[in-house]
């Protein structure tokens, strides 16, 4: 059993952080790695980047959006409770270089798994560009820990609640167009992180994006989460999460990540419903 | 012909009639009752030279425990059994006996062969309900750690013969729940799981521990275990890859590959969705392709979940499908469908990615190949197209690298399988075993188990006197 030490919403309760006891994970994984987790018997396995570990405290860090059944599962769980299982460190981790310029830009929930690369781009003596970007001001996620991790910070949101107004996007092609960049890191929803690639391509800058497939085992064995990069077959779980944006099939990714969406609609009203009948 | 005392035919086993079967996810056989496993098992004429022995690739006293059964002990006869074999519940149940042990008994000659798959089934059976299970003594503490990695057939058995000689064992298990193949490739119409948790269970009561969630490789390597203090390792991965055919349309949401399907349906649950998150796709018209025991699991399961029509898709003919025959009977009773001499082109589906037709050609059988049957080639101007919202494609698995390739020391084939010898599973790496799929391809269960019995032996030899 994995116990929950701490217990934190952000953006109005539509992303949750949740500190994890898990001691062995925590002393072995490395930024860019998840874990996949099931609350309970009857539970999907769902993958989780971790945004954070602690090896000394022996605990791990997951920011999860609510999406669905599993998520909102998870959001009622208080401190004190447990998750039964969790398996990882799954996926290669980043490969982090002193390369140059990175800039390091996330979209939405997309922002927990960019913070440790970009601290780890910073670490390694990189100057480091963050930008990430939300809706509005309130959904905006890790601003502090963003400026901490990177040398400069700029934040976006659709409606201008809060620093540029307009997308993340538009910073991107600003700053590639005012200085040399080595790399791109694009992090977020699949639309985003197509659209991240389509300019930097523009520009020839090399970028890593980080791909959500739907996954079950997370360890080779079943291929479900499979995508074509560069035309060729490859498993997230393994082979990834991280590839070069420039070869991934976006469309295909957004079409398998569509693939049980009745069945999640299904769940999801399901769990819904045995909630209220609770009270 | 007054005196000649009339024969006692091979006793079938009753089943499930299959129109209701192809519903329902209960295990097909119900097994013997007492009276006719006694009655089949006094058709054994206890030979002195028996040939099922030989057939038997762990070699059980098959004749033995026949013997007790014919007297009705049954508890004398489960001990026999489990001298040489831990798991007799599962091989009765999955063994293909018809090239194993049946295949070689005497009375088997001339007319059915002795049913001892089934009688061996009934033992392990009335064990678990009747009798008592009886917990072996282990002998005394050696002080010696032996780490499993993998819970398949394979693992199970190094943990069971290596607890009792008085070491301490842990199987380390990738998924969250041990079992291997057993769990989550096999389904439960054929191998009910709460027999495998008794199993489990029963090492658990003799000792050995079980840690899941383990992606050894990942999470420890196998340097580090023996940092931790382990003095021996068994390697027991499986064959867990799966192969693709590399054409067109292979990601279309509702192709799978058999693992990804069956893992779905079978430890994940999605068969009892939604009371179980884990979704599957429902198939109406299901195409499978590949013709061995995993097609055939994953056809009838796509039937037990409510599919119209099942069709297995082959491209060598019916004598070269390499499933059991027990299985292709059970499929075809079913309803499930042949085709035979056919071979899959590729898939294409609707504009949101859906699949929805299978196209195909057709095979004649030219020269024989390599491995002497006869090439499949294909027949000019034969190709059709098959409607199917859900293909299956089960054509084989190869080596996993996640482990050996974070274990240099390990020297593997040129298909990636771990090199070891097969007298003793010793690998290139010092301390190190390994055994089962990993090493051969995928087997079966009892070769799986076959291999964790030698090692077992061997790493005895090295607890006790040193590699
Ligand atoms: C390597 C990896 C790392 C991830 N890291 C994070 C993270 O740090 N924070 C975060 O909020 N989300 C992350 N995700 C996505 C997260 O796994 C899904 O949001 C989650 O599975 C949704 O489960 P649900 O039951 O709540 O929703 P569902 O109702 O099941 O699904 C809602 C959405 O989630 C996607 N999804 C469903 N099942 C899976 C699955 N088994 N694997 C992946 N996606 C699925 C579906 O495409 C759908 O769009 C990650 C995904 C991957 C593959
Ligand atoms: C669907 C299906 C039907 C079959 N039907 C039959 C049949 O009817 N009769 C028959 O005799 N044989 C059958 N077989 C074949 C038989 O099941 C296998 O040959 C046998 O299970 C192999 O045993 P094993 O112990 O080598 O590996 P497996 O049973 O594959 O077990 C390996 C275990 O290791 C775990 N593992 C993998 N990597 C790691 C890691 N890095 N760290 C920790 N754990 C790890 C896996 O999760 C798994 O639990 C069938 C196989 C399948 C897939
Ligand atoms: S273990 Fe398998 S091969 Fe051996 S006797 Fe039993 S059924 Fe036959
Ligand atoms: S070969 Fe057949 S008849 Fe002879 S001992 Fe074995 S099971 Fe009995
Ligand atoms: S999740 Fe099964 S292969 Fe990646």
């Amino acid at each position: 059993m994995f116990k929950i030490l701490s217990r934190r919403e952000l953006a109005q309760g539509t992303v949750v952080e949740n500190v994890i006891e898990a001691p062995q994970i925590a002393k072995k994984a490395k930024p860019g790695q998840f874990v996949i987790l099931r609350v309970n018997e009857t539970g999907e396995r769902i993958p989780l980047t971790m945004a954070n570990t602690d090896p000394a405290k022996g605990t791990i860090t997951l920011i999860y959006q609510v999406v669905g059944k599993t998520t909102a599962l998870m959001k009622t769980l208080q401190v004190g409770d447990a998750l039964l299982d969790i398996a990882g460190p799954l996926g290669k981790p980043t490969h982090v270089d002193n390369i140059g310029t990175v800039v390091c830009i996330g979209g939405g929930t997309g922002v927990a798994v960019l913070h440790p690369i970009t601290r780890g781009f910073k670490q390694a003596g990189n100057k480091v560009v963050g930008i990430i970007g939300a809706r509005n001001k309130e959904l905006l996620i890790m601003e502090k820990e963003m400026t901490q991790a990177s040398d400069i910070l700029e934040v976006c949101t659709d409606d201008g609640s809060c620093g540029y107004h307009g997308f993340g996007t538009d910073l991107l092609k600003k700053r590639l167009e005012s200085e040399k960049v080595d790399l791109v890191v694009g992090i977020g929803p699949v639309p985003m992180m197509k659209f991240v690639c389509s300019v930097t391509k523009q520009y020839n800058v090399p970028t890593l994006v980080s791909l959500n497939a739907i996954m079950v085992d997370g360890t080779g064995m079943c291929g479900c989460c499979r995508v074509s990069v560069g035309g060729e077959t490859k498993f997230a779980c393994v082979d990834g999460p991280e590839f070069d944006g420039h070869q991934v099939d976006f469309d295909g990714l957004s079409q398998r990540l569509a693939g049980y969406m009745a069945e999640e609609k299904e769940s999801m009203d399901r769990f819904r419903n045995s909630c209220s009948c609770k009270g | 012909m007054a005196e000649k005392k009339e024969k006692v035919p091979r006793q079938p086993m009753p089943e499930q009639d299959p129109k209701v079967r192809a519903r329902n996810f209960e295990e097909v056989p119900f097994g013997y009752t007492p009276e006719t496993a006694m009655l089949e098992a006094s058709r054994c004429i206890q030979c002195k030279n028996p040939g099922c022995r030989q057939g038997c690739p762990v070699g059980i006293d098959i004749p033995g425990f026949i013997k007790e059964i014919a007297a009705g002990n049954f508890a004398a006869g489960i001990a026999k059994i489990k001298e040489t074999n831990a798991l007799p519940a599962v091989c009765g149940r999955v063994c293909p006996q018809e090239v194993q042990c049946e295949a070689k008994c005497i009375v088997g000659k001339k007319g059915d062969p002795v049913a001892i798959g089934r009688l061996e089934r009934f033992l392990a059976d009335w064990e678990r309900k009747e009798g008592e299970v009886k917990i072996p003594e282990t002998k005394p503490a050696t002080g010696k750690k032996v780490a499993v990695v993998g819970s398949g057939p394979s693992g199970l058995t190094v943990a069971g013969d290596l607890i009792l000689n008085g070491h301490d064992v842990t199987v380390f298990e990738a998924f969250h729940k041990p079992g291997g193949v057993l769990l989550y490739g096999i389904p439960e119409f054929r191998l009910p799981k709460e027999i495998l948790f008794a199993e489990i269970h029963y090492l658990e009561r003799l000792g050995v521990k079980f840690q899941c969630n383990q992606v050894v490789g990942a999470i420890v390597s196998l340097e580090e275990l023996f940092e931790e203090g382990f003095d021996a390792i068994y390697v027991a991965v499986g064959a867990g890859l799966p192969y693709f055919l590399g054409i067109p349309g292979e990601n279309l949401i509702g192709v799978y590959s058999a693992n990804e399907y069956l893992t779905r349906s079978n430890l994940m649950k999605a068969y009892l969705f939604p009371e179980y998150d884990t979704p599957i796709v429902v198939g109406k018209n299901v195409t499978v392709i590949g013709a061995g025991n995993v097609a055939m699991d994953s056809a009838r399961t796509a039937m037990r979940l409510g599919a119209e029509t099942v069709r297995i898709v082959y491209r060598r003919s019916r004598e070269e499908m390499p499933a059991r025959g027990e299985e292709i009977h059970h499929a075809e009773e079913e309803g499930i469908e042949l085709f035979l001499l056919t071979a899959p082109l590729g898939f294409s589906g609707t504009d949101e990615g859906r699949l929805t037709t299978m196209h195909c050609k057709k095979m004649e059988l030219g020269e024989p190949d390599a491995s002497g049957r006869r090439r499949p080639v294909p027949i000019e101007g034969s190709e059709f197209d098959l409607d199917c919202d859900l293909a299956v494609i089960s054509v084989g698995a190869g080596a996993n690298p996640l482990l050996t390739s974070t274990t240099p020391a390990l020297e593997l084939n040129k298909r990636g399988y771990i090199v070891a010898d097969p007298a003793t599973g010793k690998t290139t790496m010092k301390g190190v075993w390994a055994g089962g799929d990993i090493v051969t391809g995928m087997a079966t269960v009892i070769q799986a188990m076959g291999a964790g019995r030698a090692a077992a032996n061997s790493m005895e030899d090295y607890l006790k006197l040193g590699w």
